[in-house]
Parts: C-alpha cells; structure tokens; sequence
C-alpha cells in the first residue's frame, strides 16, 4: 500500500515524532547545563558527567546490571530457540497449547505481578531445598531470563516460520542427523533473529526496575534501581548526563545492528 | 490440513528435551509462583520473615491441616481506598489505551503510506524510544511538566499564565506518560496489517463512488482491526499494572494498584494482602489476557501457513 502522503498526515507523523522525540532531546540538552537548578540555562558544562565517573554506587549498579543482562541474554536466547523450535517445527504434541501460552504470558504480564510472584517463589525455594541462597545477582538474571524468553521466542518464531524448509528436508533426506542439520543450516539462517533478539533481551534487562526491586538482594541494586531513588529526591543534572550516555549508546547500538542487516539483506 | 501437517514435518526428530527444558522452566518460574501467590493470598499476615503463615501445617497429631484464610480478601474488600485503586487503574489504561490509538493510528496509516525507501527509517525511529531506558524518558517529562519545570517556563515568559499550571502529579500527567511509553506497542502491530492493505481495494472504493471517510470505514478500518486489537491489548493490560509512571508523574492523589501493591509489599511489608491483590488484579485481566492469547495464536498460527 503506497501512496503520496497528503499534506496533513506528513503534519501529523512530524508532530507524533516530536512527541517521541523532544523529551529526549530536553534531557540532552540540559545534561550539558553548569547550573545545578535543571530548568535555568547557564552556560554550557560537562562536570556533570565527570561527576558520574567518580559515583561509586553508580558504577557498581552498572556492573551488576551488566552481569545480569549478558547472562539473561544469553539464557534467554537458548531457552527461546528451543521453545520456538518446538512452537514452529514439531507439530502438534501434548502441552503445545500450554507452551504457546507461557511463552507470550511474560511479555502483557503486568511486571508488578512478575516481580512478586518470582520473590515469593525464590523465598519459599530457599525455605525448602536451600537455594537460591538468598537474593541477588542470580535471582534477578532467572528473573530477568523468564522475562526476556518471551520476546525471544516471539521473534524466533516469526524467523523460523519463514524458513523455506526444502534445505532442512534435502539434508535429512541425504542422511544428516538432525542436530547436525541444526548446527550447519537452521543456525546460520536464523542468525540475525538470534543477535536481534540478544540485543532486545540484553536491552530488556538493563532497563527492568519493578521485576528487579522485588527479587533484588541487599548490596546487588541494578543501575535503574539506583537512578530511581535518585529521581525520587527530584531532577538532577547528573541524572541527564547518565541518560545522554544511555540514549546514545543504544541509538548507536540500534543504528549498527540496523545499518548490519541492511546490508545482509 | 493434511497439506499444513506434511508441510511442518518436523525436520528434526522431536527430542524430548528441545520441549522440555523451556517447558520446565517456564512451569518453574512462571506457572508455579503464580500458584504460590494464590496460595500466601489465603494466608494469615504474621511478623517475622517470611511475614505469613504456613498455609500447610502439620498437626500435633500428624495430621495434615490446611489454613485458609480468607481476611486478606474480605480487608481488600471491605476497604474503600483498594476499590478507588482498582477503578482508577482501569480508567487510566482506558485513557492510555485511547490516547495511544488516537496519536499511533495516524502515525502508523501515514509510515505504511510512505515511500518503502523512508518506511525503515521512520520504523526504526518508533522502535528506537523504545530500546532507551524506560525510566528516563519517564524522568523526561518531570523536567517538562513540573511547577518550575520547561513547559511551565515558557508559558509564562511568553505571558499566557501568571501561575505554573498544575501539570504534574495528577490523573493527565499519568496517562499522558502512559501513552508516550506505550506508544510503540500500539504503533508496530497497527503498521504491520495497515502496510499489509492492498491499496487497489481502497481504489476500486473511491471508483464506486465512496468518499475517502466511507473508504476508510468500509474497507481500511475493517482490514487493520486485528492490528487495533493487538495493539490496544498490548498497552491496557501492562497499564493497569503500571508502577513507574503513577509514581514519578500521578503525584500522592493516583493511586494505581500497582503503586498500591508495591506500598503494601515494601512499606508495610503485608505480603499476604500484595498477594491477595495481586490475584484480584490478575482476575479483572483475564479476560483481555485469553482475548490477546487467542488472537496471538491465531497470528502465529497464519504466520506459520504462509
């Protein structure tokens, strides 16, 4: 469907962009501000990120959120493929139903409701057989994986969905072993869904607050955890220079992963 | 169907662990603790920690006694504040939901109208907000809306208002961020039906007469609902949970239930009555939960037909 935009919608579609747009640009803006009061212009400055460099609890949280999201990620790509795989390519068996289901619930599921159903899980394991031994890094990567699953598996499922499956059969028919046909043709074809979906997961996980409040241990708080009860007491300059390094390391990430496929295709 | 079935011959011979081991997890991390949230919902509040009662105890005797405790729920009920909190969760989505409708069809009918060359860039710029960190650009809109705050500031230089408006911590601030986050949720699944639309339907309407509002009604609006559906499910139903956005811009006046399910678990650590409302909440979802599971299905399954 294509033709010329009327003069209104292209007024339109400009103005829903900077809808989406000028918020973000408000924070970048005032990051470089020399004045503590955020809503006065009073010449430009970058101490505000020289003083992010030398919080120490911010770069702990980063780091923990760093852990967290590289191995959630990573669990949540391997959990997603294999279901997608059984979604997509086995047909119907016993639990299809259930399975489909369980894979979409995490993604509308209300992240309040995630977050304390998770808690109270992990507590009454710990109480049971003794692990996970109290809450921390590992209890909000299985968290975060859980979460991160759903997405995984929505886009594997589109991908695999629109394999043409006249190599996979031309390969069994020869001999191959299944797992073999796996590694050397359903993997390479599904590679860009894979690091798309590692990235959206990976993504995901640095950015969750709610699911991470309530499974968080003492001494592991995550980077949004941290920046939120900072915004609690207010705005603050330092917050807007965190958020300029945010936004553009994601736009540069989003724009490389982009400008990637692009040129794959 | 026969021709479905030998087309999904499974290309590998279906091992029992490529099912079971998301199966596993999914039934550990998802479907059980569900089943214990129900479960401390029906138990008595007890300091210490945990702060609840064994639901199951054994007796003396050694007989097995089960405890159900329905007060968590009869407080909830009896309790006027829970009941506000319910109805103004549900408002606001409402609200969020409409908002994100009004502004993303437009924006999604105009991104599948453009040149296929600019449609990846202007995706690519929807999904984009999307990716950064939820709580800054939440966080945004403090600086925009507060008594002191960009919006406010400029309106007075220019001498439209005398006094800051009251823009935030209110009902509007809230669903304003709702609808500002959510956005792209309602945008992607309305553009990838609008985009699907054969444009020589649309032509054979004007050519028998109808008029571009009767085209739209007759034959666009018809063909993008499945997208409406998909994308209102998918901001009404994170919405009514929603914490961040009534806490940071509804002000002390909103009260969500998901704010109020937070207070109860941290502030007064009452985690049977979090439970409890928790399950409430779960149960006024369930039906726009099974709408978006059966729709979801369906979707997969046509995409799997193709």
């Amino acid at each position: 469907m294509q033709t010329n935009l009327s003069p209104s919608l292209r007024v339109f579609l400009t103005l829903g962009y900077g809808f989406l747009y000028l918020p973000i640009l408000t924070l970048i803006i005032f990051s470089f501000n020399a004045s503590r009061q955020v809503t006065v212009w009073q010449g430009f400055s970058t101490k505000w990120y020289l003083s992010l460099f030398q919080d120490k609890i911010l770069i702990k949280s980063l780091w923990v959120s760093l852990q967290v999201a590289t191995s959630a990620a990573t669990f949540a790509i391997i959990l997603g493929t294999l279901a997608a795989i059984a979604l997509v390519r086995f047909g119907r068996f016993k639990g299809r139903g259930l399975l489909g289901i369980l894979t979409t619930a995490p993604m509308i599921m209300p992240e309040v409701i995630t977050g304390l159903s998770l808690l109270l899980l992990f507590v009454g394991l710990e109480q049971i057989i003794g692990w996970p031994q109290g809450r921390g890094i590992l209890t909000i990567t299985l968290a975060h994986t859980t979460l991160c699953m759903a997405y995984v598996t929505i886009i594997l499922r589109g991908r695999l969905a629109d394999m043409d499956l006249s190599l996979e059969e031309a390969a069994l028919d020869l001999g191959a072993r299944p797992f073999k046909v796996f590694i050397t043709i359903v993997l390479p074809l599904i590679s860009p869904a894979l690091i798309s979906g590692w990235l959206l997961a990976f993504a995901l996980s640095l950015d969750d607050l709610v699911i991470a409040s309530f499974v968080a241990g003492p001494g592991s708080s995550t980077l949004p955890m941290v920046i939120f009860s900072s915004i609690r007491f207010g705005i603050t300059p330092q917050i807007n220079a965190l958020a300029t390094i945010i936004i553009t390391t994601v736009a540069m990430g989003v724009m490389i992963a982009g400008w990637l496929m692009h040129r794959k295709k | 169907m026969k021709l479905k079935f030998q087309k999904h011959k499974p290309s590998f011979s279906s091992p029992f662990w490529v099912t079971s081991i998301p199966f596993g997890w999914l039934l550990l991390f998802f479907l059980i603790p569900f089943l214990i949230v129900l479960k401390i919902s029906f138990s008595e509040f007890r300091l210490g920690l945990p702060p609840y009662a064994p639901l199951i105890d054994w007796a003396k005797e050694g007989v097995l006694t089960i405890k159900i405790d329905l007060s968590n729920y009869t407080f909830i009920g009896t309790d006027f504040l829970y009941l506000f909190a319910y109805v103004d969760s549900l408002i606001i989505a409402l609200l969020g939901t409409i908002g994100c409708l009004g502004i993303g069809y437009p924006m999604a009918y105009s991104i599948a109208k453009a040149p296929p060359s600019k449609r990846t860039i202007l995706l690519m710029m929807i999904i984009l907000p999307f990716w950064t960190s939820f709580l800054l650009r939440v966080y945004a809109w403090i600086g925009i809306l507060s008594p002191q705050g960009y919006l406010n500031t400029i309106l007075i230089k220019f001498g439209l208002i005398r006094i800051p408006l009251p823009l935030i911590d209110n009902t509007f601030a809230t669903v304003l961020g709702i609808i500002y986050c959510y956005l792209p949720f309602m945008i992607l699944p309305l553009y990838s039906f609008l985009e699907k639309i054969d444009h020589t339907l649309v032509e054979a309407a004007y050519d028998l007469g109808a008029r571009p509002f009767q085209a739209f009604l007759r034959v666009i609006w018809p063909l993008s609902r499945p997208g409406v559906i998909a994308g209102s499910l998918l901001v009404f139903i994170p919405a009514v949970g929603e914490f961040v956005i009534p806490e940071l811009l509804g002000g002390s006046q909103t009260l969500m239930i998901g704010k109020v399910i937070w207070n109860e678990f941290f502030t007064n650590r009452a985690w049977p009555v979090a439970a409890a409302l928790a399950i409430v909440m779960l149960i006024f979802l369930t039906l726009p939960i099974v709408i978006f599971q059966r729709y979801q299905e369906q979707q997969m399954r046509f995409f799997d037909a193709d």
